[in-house]
């Protein structure tokens, strides 16, 4: 791995030394008091002047939903688009424009029903974009209905006897996908938040950041069980790389591999146990380790719930791949000509 | 087709059925012995049909680049099935290649075929339908056996029992005179046979005095990886060549001079519509100075533009296949917002799903080309056939008011122009633009007059480089949607400007500033503005033709301009005054339609649709249009259309 990102050379630097206001736009933020999304806003408006990048070289794209909001908040150039979208809509812009830094802000249901095909083909191809998944496991915007990766059984609007639907892990889905970036945050932890920006910042291609978000309207504390300090020791698995897998109180429980399945499992750290405790590997290039990591959470409870970088590993970026063919034809047939392009091979001329 | 309408070539021209395939002054190079007659002929209908595999879209292909570079003027149908290979030897599977050639100008493919050449019986069963008595067809008689007859309901054959005595039938073991032709190859039987189109297509150069180097060279080209394969097909195309020349069963054959009087001096090629497009495209993009940046899926008619573009990325430009057509026409308007000329191709139900896209670059007042080549339909409808019927979808298929321009090509060449009109109202205004062909006008082709390329429109534009607007208390500040008095679009500021970062989306902006606004009068007022933006789209003036004071009008759109300016001849032949305009902008209309429509007693409208245009010029200038509507999948005949004009004149 490189130590940054070479694509962001390609994005002009900011002239002058940035901080936070800089980032924040006049418009009044509208977002239901206790929103979990204004802790996100502020976490990005705060790391946003450590890129150091070009404020007018930024732009937020999102869809629709609460989080999709987020552009209108921001003080980059912005599109507030339609419904799924965002993902195509920024695979048009990054593609043509290398000189961007293009982010997404989605949401469960934007990103993950009706916008499912343009997330998963924008990882596959691996087209230069930071995505930001917010996941309430809730339709915020449309007043409480049960979303893709709201949990079996849930009492919604339109679910009064509880949802039948099977949710998304959408850390499992990315990686299903081929992303070659993978992460998953809390908005209540700017300093993780932070972090993982940076990571996902550094990273050439799609960059999948999951944020678990708190509705505090439709959906409060849902993710409680890896907010509360004393349940989340258990409940939370900090992953970073290079590090035993280790978490509970006193570091005392670990991730194996159960040799028999090759699958991963939870164990108590034990003296004979303790060389077995995998190391994180985010740079892995097969993904099957950080599938696996993804499916230690209990769906219902979050239990064992793993956050941090799952998978950071670097493969061609589509854009690249697009600006170089292009460099290609120019260099087998010099820069295209009209008048040639238009007279083809095969002509005749009459004589007035 | 290079005609304008009044083309003092009418008179002769398609004035009647009768005149097909008619004698110019006989040539006095009838010599004797052993000598062929040589007719002279001022036009002919060729039709080629075959399986699906057997190769005529090429061979009828081959045959026009020939006539083109002859310099005859000329029209082309392809018409074949949407599925790939349809089972051998059925009705379903014929796939035909309609080419109409001539020494003067010609607007059709023609409605009736001179020469049918029918490679198997469910070719002979498909097409004579449309075959006039007396006209010549040839067969490939190795194919007219037990089976392949039963397979189409011959019970007898039809070469044998008399049903087809009122037609010149030239029988030829096509099949077999290719293998023996291919025998010193060493290639099985199978490969050998594969070669009888180039048999046939030697066969017809012969009779019609084409030349041959182009496809002999195409064909080296063509098999460039495989000389043996090449060098057969080559063979058997002279063999096919020699055949006519030395059997007795072709004792005529015909010439069809030069167009040299149709065609005004330059340099000419032949093209199609979705090539012609496809050139505008790269064309306008370097008339602005804009990469030009195409996100499209893969439909039928419309594929063969994303695969023209993706060939030519030394001209900067960049092809996307997206994973469907919203994301298609989403990263379109991706690019246009980060300041490519962007582009979406597609057919009538890409346009479905790309509806609400369209609505969003609609409020984002972003400039957007969604090109539809319509087919048939509704739903997946007929994907290989012509039909008009997607008018309305353009004009209305959305929702709220997202009023969008309108533009439609009259023939395959016309493409080239209305590319270039259509990127021209796009970036002038700040708008998507709806650029309506159909599979007609993208298959179908034509000579082409190639423009030069200093004179093709200067389409420049100028993105908003610093701020355009003072606050109350002196801030200089940007306003996204603060207009252009004179055209009301907005500027257009590109991601990398410093000092206008600004956002913009599909919600309802507040005039000048561009932020969300849900107050009801600024709605009203936004709502209204941007239709005022549409119908204040610069369009020429409609043009009519009306050389004798016609109290019936004839209005078109699209693809139609062809059959109907055919028919007109036809009707003023026969001295029945008829006036006939024909619109290239569906929205806005030109300024005068209203008053054009008002000076004629009557108007009629032929549609491939249920009366669309009608429709909306009924709805906009109360005037009692009728609609002569034809929706089978195939253009107007001229014939049939002029019988409906006069029916409609006499009414």
């Amino acid at each position: 791995m490189p130590d940054a990102n070479q694509l962001l050379h390609l994005v002009p630097k900011a002239e002058a030394k940035q901080s936070m206001k800089d980032f924040k736009s006049d418009q009044e933020v509208r977002w239901c008091p206790g929103c979990g999304d204004y802790a996100v806003l502020a976490a990005v408006q705060g790391f946003m002047p450590e890129l150091g990048l070009a404020k007018e070289n930024i732009v937020f794209v999102s869809g629709i939903g609460c989080s999709s909001r987020f552009p209108y908040y921001m003080n980059t150039y912005g599109m507030h688009s339609i419904h799924g979208r965002a993902p195509a809509i920024a695979t048009g812009l990054a593609s043509s424009r290398r000189d961007l830094s293009v982010w997404v802000v989605t949401g469960d249901g934007d990103a993950l029903s009706i916008g499912g095909n343009h997330l998963i083909h924008a990882l596959r191809r691996n087209v230069n974009l930071k995505i930001l998944l917010f996941n309430n496991r809730i339709y915020g915007l449309t007043k409480g209905q049960y979303s893709p990766t709201s949990e079996v059984g849930k009492i919604t609007k339109s679910t009064p006897m509880g949802s039948l639907d099977a949710p998304f892990n959408p850390v499992s889905l990315a990686i299903g996908a081929e992303a070659s970036f993978v992460a998953r945050t809390i908005d209540s932890d700017r300093k993780h938040l932070t972090s993982v920006l940076r990571a996902a910042a550094d990273h050439p291609g799609t960059a999948l950041v999951e944020i678990y978000q708190n509705c505090n309207i439709f959906n409060d504390g849902a993710f409680e069980a890896l907010k509360d300090k004393e349940r989340a020791q258990d409940a939370v698995i900090r992953l970073e790389h290079g590090q035993p897998i280790r978490f509970g109180v006193d570091n005392g429980k670990g991730v194996v591999r159960d040799p028999a399945t090759g699958d991963l499992r939870v164990v108590a750290v034990t003296e004979e146990n303790e060389s077995r405790i995998l190391v994180h590997d985010a740079h892995n290039p097969s993904p099957t380790t950080a599938f696996a990591l993804s499916r230690l959470a209990d769906t219902d409870t979050l239990h064992q719930t793993p956050i941090g970088v799952l998978r950071d590993v670097e493969r061609p970026v589509y854009d690249t791949l697009m600006a170089e063919q292009l460099d290609t034809a120019v260099e087998q047939n010099g820069k295209g000509d009209l008048a040639t392009l238009l007279a083809g091979n095969d002509t005749w001329t009459v004589v007035g | 087709m290079t005609s304008q309408v009044s083309s003092p070539a009418e008179q002769a021209d398609e004035a009647s059925e009768a005149l097909v395939g008619g004698q110019r002054a006989p040539r006095s190079d009838h010599a004797g012995d052993g000598e062929k007659e040589i007719r002279r002929l001022d036009r002919v209908i060729i039709r080629f049909a075959g399986d699906s595999g057997d190769g005529m879209q090429l061979t009828g292909d081959r045959f026009t680049s020939e006539t083109a570079s002859f310099g005859n003027d000329l029209s082309t149908l392809p018409n074949f099935p949407a599925e790939i290979r349809a089972p051998a030897g059925t009705l379903p599977g014929v796939s035909s290649f309609q080419l109409h050639f001539a020494d003067h100008d010609i607007l059709t493919p023609g409605d009736a075929p001179n020469v049918l050449v029918a490679m198997n019986p469910a070719a002979l069963k498909a097409n004579i339908g449309d075959v006039p008595r007396g006209a010549e067809i040839i067969v490939n008689t190795d194919e007219f056996t037990k089976r392949p007859m039963a397979k189409v309901g011959y019970a007898t054959s039809p070469l044998e029992d008399g049903s087809l005595d009122g037609y010149q039938v030239h029988p030829v073991p096509l099949t077999t005179l290719t293998i023996e032709a291919l025998k010193e190859f060493g290639l099985s039987r199978k490969e050998a046979e594969r070669s009888k189109n180039m048999f046939a297509l030697g066969l017809l150069s012969w009779m019609y005095h084409r030349p041959t180097e182009g496809t002999e060279a195409f064909l080296r080209a063509k098999f460039a990886k495989k000389p043996q394969i090449a060098e057969a097909n080559v063979t058997a195309f002279r063999a096919g060549w020699n055949f006519g020349e030395t059997t007795e069963d072709f004792a005529v054959s015909y010439e069809v001079a030069p167009a040299s009087q149709a065609f005004p001096a330059g340099t000419y090629r032949n093209i199609s519509g979705n090539l012609a497009l496809s050139y505008g495209l790269i064309a306008a993009s370097r008339q602005a100075d804009l990469p030009l940046y195409l996100g499209s899926y893969p439909i039928t008619p419309a594929s063969d533009i994303l695969h023209e573009l993706s060939k030519h990325k030394h001209f900067g430009v960049r092809t996307f296949q997206a994973e469907d057509e919203i994301a298609g026409i989403g990263a379109a308007l991706g690019a246009a917002f980060g300041g490519s000329l962007a582009v979406t191709t597609t057919s009538g139900p890409g346009v479905a799903l790309k509806s609400e896209t369209i609505g969003l670059a609609v409020s984002l007042e972003l400039p957007l080309i969604v090109v539809d080549i319509q087919r048939g339909g509704p739903s997946t409808g007929l994907p290989t056939k012509t039909e008009q019927a997607d008018l309305l979808q353009a004009m209305y298929g959305r929702n709220g008011e997202a009023p969008v321009p309108v533009v439609a090509p009259r023939t395959p060449a016309d493409c080239f122009d209305a590319a270039l009109d259509a990127a021209r109202i796009a970036l002038t205004y700040r708008t998507p633009v709806f650029l309506l062909s159909d599979g007609y006008l993208a298959n179908g082709s034509e000579p082409w007059k190639i423009p030069e390329t200093d004179e093709l429109p200067d389409l420049r534009v100028r993105f908003a480089t610093g701020p355009n607007h003072e606050l109350a208390d002196g801030t200089e500040v940007f306003w996204p949607y603060k207009r252009d008095p004179l055209t009301l679009a907005r500027p257009w500021a590109v991601p990398g400007t410093p000092g206008l970062e600004h956002r913009i989306g599909g919600i309802e902006k507040q005039d000048g500033s561009g932020n969300i606004s849900y107050d009801p009068a600024n709605h009203d007022l936004m709502v209204r503005t941007r239709q005022a933006k549409i119908d204040g789209v610069e369009v020429p003036d409609l043009r009519v033709d009306d050389p004798s004071g016609a109290r019936t009008l004839v209005l078109g759109w699209g693809s139609t301009y062809g059959p109907i300016t055919a028919a007109v001849r036809r009707l003023r032949a026969a001295d029945e005054p008829i006036a006939q305009a024909h619109l290239r902008n569906l929205n806005p209309f030109p300024g005068n339609l209203g008053d054009v429509l008002k000076q004629y007693d009557k108007v009629i409208v032929p549609e491939m649709n249920l009366g669309q245009l009608a429709t909306l010029v009924r709805a906009k200038y109360l005037v009692d249009a009728r609609s002569f509507n034809q929706v089978n999948g195939m253009p107007f005949k001229a014939e049939q259309l002029a019988t409906a004009l006069k029916e409609a004149i006499d009414a």
